[in-house]
């Protein structure tokens, strides 16, 4: 008991994991566009998470420049999507996901 | 401490996933960051950490709540939140979770006790964390930097036109 | 003479000139010139190679003189009936000996003037170019028949000229009765033909050959080897006699096969002198002579041979005498003097045979032509009771004409007495009674050409008014070839004055006598000089009195009255007479009956059968194969290819299942790949 508490890498990585979870379950099982858009980004932070924790489990920096970088393009990615939604919205006055099926083969 | 932040960012998570309104689940996302941005401290990553607040927590959670508000999501009321296949998607993921911590499981025995040096140093002295990152991001990893800057260009453009009425 | 192939060949361009090449582009002048000048150029190189043979050295040697052209038919080794093998070769090759001689310069020489005399014959017939490429195609086919140097050479020759008489005859196309006539005689001769080439493939079995001279030094050398047991009873040599002589029957016009000659007298009247009087009819008489070798060795043959030709001229000379066509009066009379030749080649008289072969040439031809140029005077009248006391109206036709009648009666003189004496004689050497059959005919050929004559030529005209108007002696053209003939009718018979004792000048029998081969037992019976003059003298006895008979019943004055009142004695025999004994009939209810129904039978059969059964069923068969096939097409080749169609289909559907378009499914579906992925990165890793 006493060496799960001492917080090491390992609690980091199965937080990480779980976040990642919920953060894939999110993005498949919910309607709403908007939420899923927020999964998606919680997907995201669970792997700076990691990219941190590993950082700093080796002592180099890499791990945290490489999460700079993840967090830039996240915003910009949120920021398209977002604007994918409201485009979406406009034209079928919905926002929900099942509805938009151009892509159906 | 971990512990603690570590709970909150799960229920926020969590929050996030189930609650019906979105907006709601936008405040829950931020509760989550914020969680995360203390476990980054935590790490020693304190530049990450305030970075982590002012883009995600002041940038995109804005963001989120300004489109909520425009399609009205807060008012509206989904029948069935959840599609159809749910089950397979715990299953998924779950199976998913497994693999990852299998794969990782190796590298993450490793557990230092103090903070790395180079967390905070700049050639030998120590400065802080956000000198060392800028030092290491600058030079080394200037190319990525400049990458990243066109790829916000062209970000912000795309919301730009994407979001023009037609 | 070596230019002997030339002579069949020259008629051989005439026909093709005027029926090929010039056809309907020269005038009627440039027709004839062609026709005539091509058997005028037979004629003299005939000539020529007379002479050139007579001094050659073959003739010293007693040889003929052959000339090959080529090799025709060449086989490899043949199994004989004697068990050797031999080399079949068969060669157009020509033969020129005394046989040939004679024959080439009668053919020559008589179808020349009659070539003559067509040209003013047919002067107003359709049909003028038509007709003189048939007379040349036959001159042609007539000189390859005698000048050929085997017995295939000769049969070309023998089947060619019974085509030319087919068409000949059949030259009127547009009645009915010419081309009827045309197709009897075809196939009449057609009959004897079989029997013909029977003889030869014995022939070829046994000798391995058919070249006359290797035949018949190969038979004269061994004769054993022709006399041994054959088929039906027969030695070989028996066989095969009787079998070319069966096919002589057919193109000589003896019983049975003789019925197509009268009814060939539809032709044109010089069609008739030329191809049934003076050449074709003779060619069976020459095949017979040519291989005298084979017949002196079956003896029994040769007894049939007699018989059936003295039966055939007294039953043909009964015939003629009661005939109102003058034609047909001298087709009968052709057919009887036929049966006299072969009566001599029966008894081994065979210079006799070719001797009257020759004379008769002669008058018979001449009297056909002045049988033609009374009846163009007439205006195509052939009926003799419509006519009479012509000799005032056209004297040339009927002093020629007169000179024929009593060369072919027998009065001394003239050549007919010489070579009738000649058969008779021998006739005499070989059975008595054919001696007193031929005899008897002798008086009824007396009897019966005067009776002509005098119905035409005396007495009172008995035609219709325009007939008698129209009356005209002939054009020149018509008339020279008549004396011409009658010139030959006349001298030709000295060259065969019978020996007589020591007077012996017969140069004929010398000359043609050297292609009698020795063999056998069978020496000539020289009768005494006394026996001889008195059969010469009760053959002149018999002809006077045939004369005198024809002149009570027709001569004078006396028209038609007293002829009929003679019928009338006699109303049975007359009507028997008349109507030829029903031969045509007897053969029409059985043969040609008989023929027609088999014909019949085997069209049903073969529609019926053939076509019914076999054709459609294999139509049938092939339908059914074909439906099968097309339904293996349709069901499994077509089906594979819907099978592959199906399942591109099936599976594209299923792929296209999942293209459901929902966002959340795809998501799902990147988690689940994700999984995998990392799933066997690790195994990867952890494998290595």
């Amino acid at each position: 008991m006493g060496a799960v508490l001492e917080v090491g890498t390992l609690h980091y990585l199965v937080l990480s994991a779980v976040l990642f979870l919920i953060g894939v379950v999110g993005i498949i099982v919910r309607r709403n566009m908007i939420t899923v858009l927020m999964s998606i980004e919680l997907v995201l932070n669970s792997v700076n998470l990691n990219l941190i924790a590993f950082s700093y489990s080796h002592g180099d920096l890499t791990g945290q420049i490489f999460a700079i970088f993840t967090i830039a393009v996240a915003a910009g990615e949120a920021a398209v999507g977002l604007g994918i939604l409201v485009s979406l919205f406009r034209l079928r006055q919905t926002t929900e996901l099942d509805k938009a099926t151009e892509l159906s083969g | 401490m971990f512990f603690l932040f570590a709970l909150i960012a799960v229920v926020g998570a969590l929050g996030v996933v189930t609650l019906r309104n979105p907006m709601y689940g936008a405040v829950s996302l931020l509760v989550t960051f914020l969680a995360i941005a203390v476990l980054f401290l935590l790490r020693h990553a304190e530049f990450l950490a305030m970075v982590q607040v002012f883009v995600y927590g002041g940038g995109i959670m804005v963001l989120f709540l300004f489109v909520i508000m425009l399609v009205n999501q807060h008012q509206l009321k989904e029948s069935n939140k959840y599609a159809a296949h749910w089950w397979v998607a715990i299953a998924v993921a779950l199976v998913l979770g497994a693999v990852l911590i299998h794969a990782f499981l190796p590298a993450a025995l490793t557990n230092p006790s103090v903070t790395p040096p180079a967390f905070t140093d700049v050639d030998g002295v120590a400065r802080g964390n956000s000198e060392a990152v800028a030092w290491q991001l600058y030079r080394q990893y200037l190319m990525p930097f400049e990458i990243v800057s066109v790829f916000l260009l062209v970000a912000m453009v795309g919301a730009v036109v994407l979001g023009r009425r037609q | 003479m070596r230019l002997l192939w030339l002579i069949p060949l020259m008629p051989f361009l005439g026909a093709f000139l005027n029926g090929v090449v010039l056809r309907d582009r020269i005038g009627k002048k440039g027709v004839w010139i062609v026709a005539c000048g091509s058997v005028l150029a037979s004629l003299l190189l005939a000539v020529l190679a007379i002479s050139g043979y007579l001094g050659s050295e073959q003739y010293a040697a007693g040889e003929g003189f052959e000339q090959t052209l080529y090799e025709w038919i060449g086989s490899g080794a043949m199994g004989l009936n004697d068990g050797t093998f031999a080399d079949l070769s068969i060669e157009m090759g020509f033969l020129l000996d005394p046989l040939s001689c004679v024959m080439l310069f009668v053919v020559t020489f008589v179808g020349f003037w009659i070539h003559w005399f067509s040209v003013g014959y047919m002067d107003h017939e359709p049909g003028f170019q038509r007709y003189f490429t048939y007379l040349n195609l036959f001159m042609g086919m007539m000189l390859m028949l005698i000048l050929g140097n085997n017995f295939l050479v000769t049969f070309v020759g023998w089947e060619g000229v019974g085509l030319c008489s087919y068409l000949l005859i059949g030259f009127y196309y547009d009645q009915d009765f010419p081309p009827y006539a045309g197709r009897k005689a075809f196939i009449v001769n057609r009959v004897g033909d079989f029997a013909f080439l029977a003889g030869m493939f014995a022939l070829v079995a046994h000798f391995g050959t058919l070249n006359y001279g290797k035949l018949f030094s190969a038979i004269e050398h061994n004769p054993a080897s022709v006399q041994g047991e054959y088929v039906l009873g027969l030695t070989f040599a028996g066989f095969v006699t009787l079998a070319l002589f069966l096919g002589a029957t057919g193109k000589s016009a003896q019983i049975p096969l003789y019925v197509w000659l009268p009814d060939a007298m539809a032709g044109p009247t010089p069609v008739s002198a030329l191809i049934h009087a003076a050449t074709m009819v003779t060619a069976g008489v020459y095949m017979v002579v040519r291989s005298n070798a084979l017949y002196q060795l079956a003896p029994e043959i040769g007894s049939v041979v007699a018989v059936i030709g003295v039966l055939t001229a007294i039953f043909a000379a009964t015939i003629g005498l009661v005939q109102t066509d003058i034609k047909k009066v001298l087709a009968y009379s052709t057919v009887s003097q036929l049966g006299y030749m072969f009566l001599a080649c029966g008894v081994g008289a065979y210079t006799a045979a070719i001797f009257h072969l020759m004379t008769h040439a002669f008058f018979k031809a001449l009297m056909f032509l002045g049988s033609g140029s009374v009846i163009h005077a007439m205006g195509g009248e052939q009926d003799m009771r419509k006519m009479g006391g012509l000799k005032e109206h056209m004297p040339w036709t009927y002093r020629t004409f007169l000179v024929g009648t009593l060369a072919i009666a027998g009065v001394p003189g003239l050549a007919g007495f010489f070579s009738k004496d000649q058969i008779l004689a021998g006739a005499w050497g070989g059975n008595k009674a054919l001696w007193v059959v031929g005899l008897i005919t002798a008086g009824l050929t007396a009897c019966y050409m005067f009776r002509l004559v005098l119905m035409t030529f005396h007495g009172k005209f008995r035609g219709t008014e325009e007939q008698h108007d129209h009356l005209h002696e002939s054009p020149p053209s018509m008339t020279i070839p008549l004396i011409v003939l009658a010139v030959g009718a006349a001298i030709s018979g000295y060259v065969g004055i019978p020996k007589l004792g020591h007077f012996d000048i017969n140069v004929f029998d010398h000359f043609v006598g050297r292609v009698i081969a020795h063999v056998g037992d069978h020496e000539a019976h020289h009768a005494s000089v006394a026996v001889e003059l008195l059969l010469m003298a009760a053959s002149v006895a018999v002809g006077l009195a045939g004369i005198w008979l024809a002149w009570r019943y027709y001569g004078g004055d006396k028209g038609l009255v007293e002829g009929e009142r003679w019928a009338a004695k006699y109303p049975k025999i007359h009507r028997l007479l008349e109507n030829k004994y029903w031969v045509d009939e007897a053969y029409d209810e059985t043969v040609v009956k008989g023929t027609w129904a088999s014909a019949r039978g085997l069209f049903g059969f073969d529609s019926k059968f053939i076509d019914g059964v076999l054709v459609n069923g294999s139509r049938h068969f092939t339908v059914a194969i074909s439906l099968l096939s097309g339904f293996f097409d349709k069901y499994f080749v077509d089906g594979l290819v819907n099978l592959v169609g199906w399942v591109s289909h099936a599976t594209s559907r299923f792929f296209r299942s999942l293209q459901t378009g929902l966002v959340s499914q795809y998501a799902l579906v990147l988690a689940i790949g994700t999984a995998v992925l990392v799933w066997f990165y690790i195994a990867v890793r952890l494998g290595s």
